[in-house]
């Protein structure tokens, strides 16, 4: 072989490596990552503000996901709309008040000691319209938890004799829902973890696989700065 | 005879076509199928037997395209057997089953390279990650992924990393013979282990596996499809090690020349035989731990699940039963290159023969009876770990003689300083650092809190990148130019060999510390305090990685391009292979030698180790 | 000729000329170092003097490496003075005296090794039996403190993805804080509800594997007040890398206050929390949801 057609072979594979190098590297980067969601954030009397709206569903559908049938969190952006994100930046030092539809059913928490609400507010969680300092751990549905901050949230759940049960998210408010509220404060700048600690993934052993492991479901970031 | 015939004829490529039809076929049976038939699968979007299937259809698929059946077929139809397959034949006898030890050779010099640099890409991006202390490019679970293939990679692949090039290329030409014992499962064992490493590769479609290269449970039983990716990928590896291992001893035993007696063996051999010993023993393990891990994840039952009845003791014991022989089959084809290396460049003969065998055979058998010091903190069998932690430091005295061996055949030589010798020095002090941090880890008390730490890892890259790897290069420097009859570029060799060395040094010395400063493994954060260290590391990480695609640029450079044809015995010495013309001919050795000497007589006797005297040339 | 008889005989007296350089040299490098690196190295590797058993850990760690420090000297010496003094000048074609065995290099070698190794055994058997140096040893320990007895029990309880904690004498109140009273001897048993973790106390000297339905222990003598990182230290899956928080060793005023405190708060959970065992199995609830 002349040493010009030699030199093309090499430059061709050196391309053509390069490429499925580039494709892997962009296929991990977008891999189980959602996109950070900025929350619009007002100025109250003790420093910065924030409401977050969340619904909690047992499915997430073929819209939102390619895993339809996977356990996730959605948060409610201002224009109403439902979207999959769980990567939120907020604000330091701000007081953040958030709402949680939950549309799931209950199962049941592996360690009973995280039913109670804590780093929040009065240690004090509101379900609908009633403010409790416990509840069943049998009854969690999913708990929101900010490890570093102490943060840990049992969310009620929907019974099994409530009418017009959601199958598929986004799930509207006519669907059978519970309604929670609590507030917490941010700390300083940072990259704080959030996760879900009831075994709720279905179909994975100990419940704690799939959207359990993977962010942009039952687990994200809070991005403080 | 033209390109489309060349094209349908049994080769990589119908391979590949018959592998993604078969991949389908599987994936189909396993949705429609099967699938319905198992209600526990319930309503999630894909269970893991479609995803078995898939992957078994695919690597059936691929053997049959490659040819593998051709054979049995043939036998039953009645047609007579042939031993050799596409020997003959052109480039194209590099991408299809052929039987000529010299091909497989070269075939797993270039495939194991292409994982090698595949796993070393995946180093290359975890050091990115971690070059800031917070999260920053990778998702938390992508980073676990990365960590996993990059480990389970190297871990699967190296494995064969000597044994599968230089073994199958020299271990019939140091014996004299033609080739070895099996010919078409030497093939087999290749082209299993290039289907391995794209299943393994592929689980980024499903999802990665969390588990890093050691596939604990009950995080195993939790994973996503990506986690079957890793149980086939070692599985395959696990059936690839045990047929070469096999391979390999039924050849040194049955198939040496005449006069070949064991204490002529050269040492490569010994090292390619205890090697092998130790695949077949261990391998098994792992494929049948693998085997239960698979039944947990599809059928449902509960080998390792701990509250069904099962154990994760269990897996981490069976696992380390294979893991801990495993890192030797990694260290001893290093061992033995070493002191094979060593005699010529120092112009010396080996010095204590025999002892250098006791010493890789001692190896091989105390490799058994470490294993659980790998887990000394997690509550297992605590009154047993005073006896793990003499088995494991009594393996070092077994190492020791290939020191000593080494240093008193070097004591006294005329060193060259060529680029293979070169990379052995490397390999003493590489070793060095690597047993001594051994000592901190063998030991109880310190262990607690090195282990699981950056130290140990830092420890294990020590023996495998300094000891395995190092010796790979020197093996390919010294080889290379007789298995392809072209030089290697010196000048490139040694940029190569004196980046890698301070890089490699630069690259994993500050993790000792970064351990000891309480940096567990496999973490995606880590403390602020330790950015500094972490960002030396990472940047010394990609000047090894620069290194080494500098070492690649040499190979195509030298081999594509410069193009100097090689003497037949560029190094002066006394080994057999060197006394054939480069390259080797196919058929080795037009008459079988009669040996009358060990290889390494520098300074004794002119006279050759083996004359042309034994059987005339004939098919087989 | 062949693998025959040694030629060590003919050797002649440039080799002991060799030999008695680099023992020479040798002998003066690690009489130099050896001491610096028992009194400046050994004691400066963590995890340092935050409890008895960190102590153990560092006196063990400076043993350790006062022994492999002449070991470090012997080769560097050999391969300094070797490479240089047997170096073939430029287009050398003459090989080397063909010395292939020398039985009392050998014998001392193996002797020497053996020695080291055996007592490196012994050493760390020895220092292992004393309290278990802070490592996880089971659910029965073989090496316990002399008052194991009376020693101030904690469960750890990993899961997915964060340590709590247990206090028995404070009828099981249970905490995702880690507060242990100073200068008194605390038992650590360790457990998992679900993957297998390890817990690392990393200034404490402590690491146990959690894991499920089984219990570690783990002794440690704390020293004084002060703050000490904990750390998840075996892959558990998404968050590993987060799986960390801070303890604390406060004096027994500070532990009282916190303790009651703590019970105060727990008594809201308190009824929905199971009784204190070692271990807790949940339901593997294969189809959860």
């Amino acid at each position: 072989m002349r040493s010009g057609a030699k030199l093309l072979l090499v430059g061709l594979a050196v391309v053509v490596g390069g490429v499925l190098i580039g494709l892997y590297v962009s296929k991990l980067t977008k891999q189980n990552a959602s996109a950070a969601y900025t929350w619009p954030v007002k100025n109250g009397a003790n420093g910065p503000e924030v409401n977050i709206t969340i619904q909690t569903v047992a499915a997430v559908g073929p819209k939102l996901s390619p895993n339809p049938e996977w356990v996730s969190y959605l948060i409610q952006k201002p224009s109403g709309e439902w979207a999959r994100e769980t990567v939120w930046k907020l604000p330091a030092n701000a007081t953040v008040h958030v709402t949680i539809y939950n549309f799931d059913g209950a199962s049941a928490l592996r360690n009973n000691y995280l039913a109670r609400p804590q780093g929040v507010d009065n240690n004090q969680i509101v379900v609908d319209g009633k403010t409790l300092d416990v509840l069943p751990p049998d009854d969690a549905s999913h708990t929101f938890a900010v490890p570093q901050l102490g943060l840990i949230v049992p969310v009620a759940p929907v019974t099994d004799d409530m009418k017009n049960q959601c199958d598929y998210a986004p799930c509207s408010m006519s669907n059978a829902h519970r309604t929670e509220t609590f507030t917490f404060h941010t700390k300083g700048p940072g990259h704080y973890r959030w996760q879900c600690f009831v075994p709720c993934a279905a179909g994975w052993i100990d419940g704690f696989g799939g959207p359990m492991q993977t962010i942009g479901y039952m687990d994200g970031f809070l991005d403080v700065s | 005879m033209t390109v489309a015939r060349r094209l349908v004829g049994f080769n990589l490529l119908t391979g590949i076509v018959l592998g993604i039809a078969f991949y389908y076929a599987g994936w189909y049976g396993g949705h429609h199928v099967v699938g319905p038939s198992l209600d526990y699968f319930g309503d999630i979007d894909y269970n893991e037997v479609s995803v078995f299937l898939a992957y078994l259809g695919g690597v059936i698929g691929f053997l049959i395209g490659l040819g593998f059946l051709n054979y049995p077929i043939a036998r039953l139809r009645g047609y007579p057997p042939t031993l050799r397959e596409k020997e003959t034949e052109g480039v194209g006898r590099y991408f299809s089953l052929c039987t000529d030890h010299k091909v497989v050779g070269i075939q797993y010099l270039w495939g194991i390279g292409l994982f090698f640099f595949i796993g070393g890409l995946n180093a290359m991006l975890i050091r990115f990650e971690l070059l800031r202390p917070e999260h920053q490019v990778f998702s938390a679970g992508t980073y676990l992924t990365l960590v996993g293939l990059h480990g389970t990679m190297m871990m699967g692949m190296m494995t064969s990393g000597i044994l599968g090039p230089f073994g199958n290329y020299l271990v019939p030409l140091m014996i004299g013979a033609r080739r070895m014992a099996f010919p078409r499962i030497e093939a087999l064992t290749f082209w299993l282990l290039m289907a391995a490493g794209a299943i393994l590769e592929t689980t980024i479609f499903f999802g990665g596996f969390p588990t890093g290269w050691t596939g604990y449970v009950p995080l195993a039983n939790e994973a996503n499809a990506g986690m079957d990716n890793y149980i086939l990928f070692f599985a395959l590896v696990g059936i690839s090690m045990t047929l070469l291992g096999l391979n390999m001893i039924a050849t040194v035993v049955t198939m040496r020349a005449p006069g070949l007696t064991w204490t002529r063996l050269p040492i490569f051999v010994w090292g390619v035989l205890s090697t092998a010993v130790l695949m077949v023993l261990a391998a098994p393990v792992l494929v049948a731990t693998l085997a239960m891990e698979a039944l947990d994840r599809t059928a449902q039952t509960s080998f390792f699940i701990a509250a069904a009845g099962g154990s994760n003791f269990l897996y981490q014991n069976l696992f380390w039963v294979f893991g801990h022989p495993e890192v030797y089959i990694l260290a001893l084809p290093g061992f033995a290159i070493v002191l094979e290396i060593l005699p010529v460049f120092s112009r010396k003969p080996l010095w204590g023969y025999r002892l250098a065998v006791a010493g890789l055979m001692g190896v091989a058998l105390l490799s058994w009876m470490v294993w659980q010091h790998h887990l000394f903190v997690s509550g297992i069998n605590g009154d047993l770990r005073p006896f793990y932690m003499l088995s494991t430091e009594l393996i070092s005295i077994p190492t020791g003689f290939t020191f000593i061996c080494g240093m008193m055949t070097l004591w006294r030589g005329r060193i060259r300083y060529s680029v293979p010798m070169l990379f052995c020095l490397g390999w003493f002090f590489n070793f060095l650092l690597g047993g001594l941090s051994g000592v901190f880890l063998s030991d109880v008390p310190s262990d607690v809190t090195t282990h699981g730490s950056f130290f140990s890892m830092a420890h294990f890259h020590y023996t495998i990148m300094g000891g395995l790897v190092f010796t790979f290069m020197a093996a390919t420097y010294y080889w290379v130019p007789k298995m392809t009859g072209f030089q290697l570029n010196d000048r490139l060799g040694k940029i190569h060999f004196w980046s890698m060395f301070i890089l490699f040094n630069s690259t994993f010395m500050p993790l000792f510390a970064a351990g000891f400063l309480g940096q567990p493994r496999r973490v995606v954060t880590y403390t602020h305090g330790l950015q500094f260290l972490n960002d030396w590391v990472s940047v010394s990480a990609f000047g090894l990685g620069l290194s080494l695609l500098l070492f690649l640029y040499n190979l195509v450079y030298s081999l594509a391009f410069a193009k100097v044809p090689a003497p037949a015995n560029p190094w002066a010495s006394k080994s057999i292979e060197f006394q054939l013309p480069s390259p080797v001919p196919v058929h080795n050795f037009d008459k079988i030698p009669v040996f009358s000497s060990d290889p390494y007589g520098y300074g004794e006797s002119p006279a050759p180790i083996a004359v042309p005297a034994g059987a005339p040339a004939g098919r087989d | 000729m062949a693998t025959g008889p040694t030629t060590t005989a003919a050797a002649g007296a440039s080799d002991v000329n060799h030999g008695r350089r680099v023992v020479t040299w040798w002998i003066i490098l690690s009489v130099i170092a050896t001491p610096l690196v028992a009194i400046f190295v050994g004691p400066a590797i963590p995890p340092g003097n935050h409890s008895a058993q960190g102590t153990e850990q560092v006196f063990d760690n400076t043993v350790m490496t006062s022994i492999i420090t002449p070991v470090l000297c012997l080769l560097v010496v050999f391969f300094a003075y070797g490479l240089r003094t047997f170096r073939a000048p430029a287009g050398d074609t003459a090989d080397g005296p063909p010395l292939r065995n020398d039985a009392r290099i050998q014998t001392l070698w193996m002797a020497v090794t053996g020695v080291i190794v055996l007592f490196l055994a012994g050493f760390g058997t020895y220092e292992l039996l004393q309290t278990g140096a802070g490592g996880g040893q089971g659910p029965s320990p073989i090496a316990k403190p002399a008052n194991a007895q009376k020693a101030y029990e904690v469960q750890v309880i990993a899961q997915q993805w964060q340590f709590t904690y247990r206090y028995p004498e404070l009828g099981g109140m249970e905490s995702n804080q880690l507060v242990l009273p100073a200068n008194t001897d605390v038992v650590f048993h360790v457990t998992s509800l679900d993957a297998v973790h390890s817990f690392w106390a990393y200034e404490l000297g402590v690491k146990a594997d959690a894991n499920p339905g089984s219990d570690n222990v783990a002794y440690v003598l704390t020293k004084d007040p002060e703050t000490f990182h904990v750390r998840c230290a075996e892959l558990c899956g998404l968050w590993h890398g987060y799986m960390f928080n801070n303890g604390r060793v406060v004096d027994q005023a500070t532990f009282d206050a916190w303790a009651k405190k703590a019970q105060a708060d727990y008594q809201v959970i308190a009824k929905y929390v199971p009784k204190y065992a070692h271990t807790y199995l949940p339901d593997p609830d294969r189809r959860a949801g």
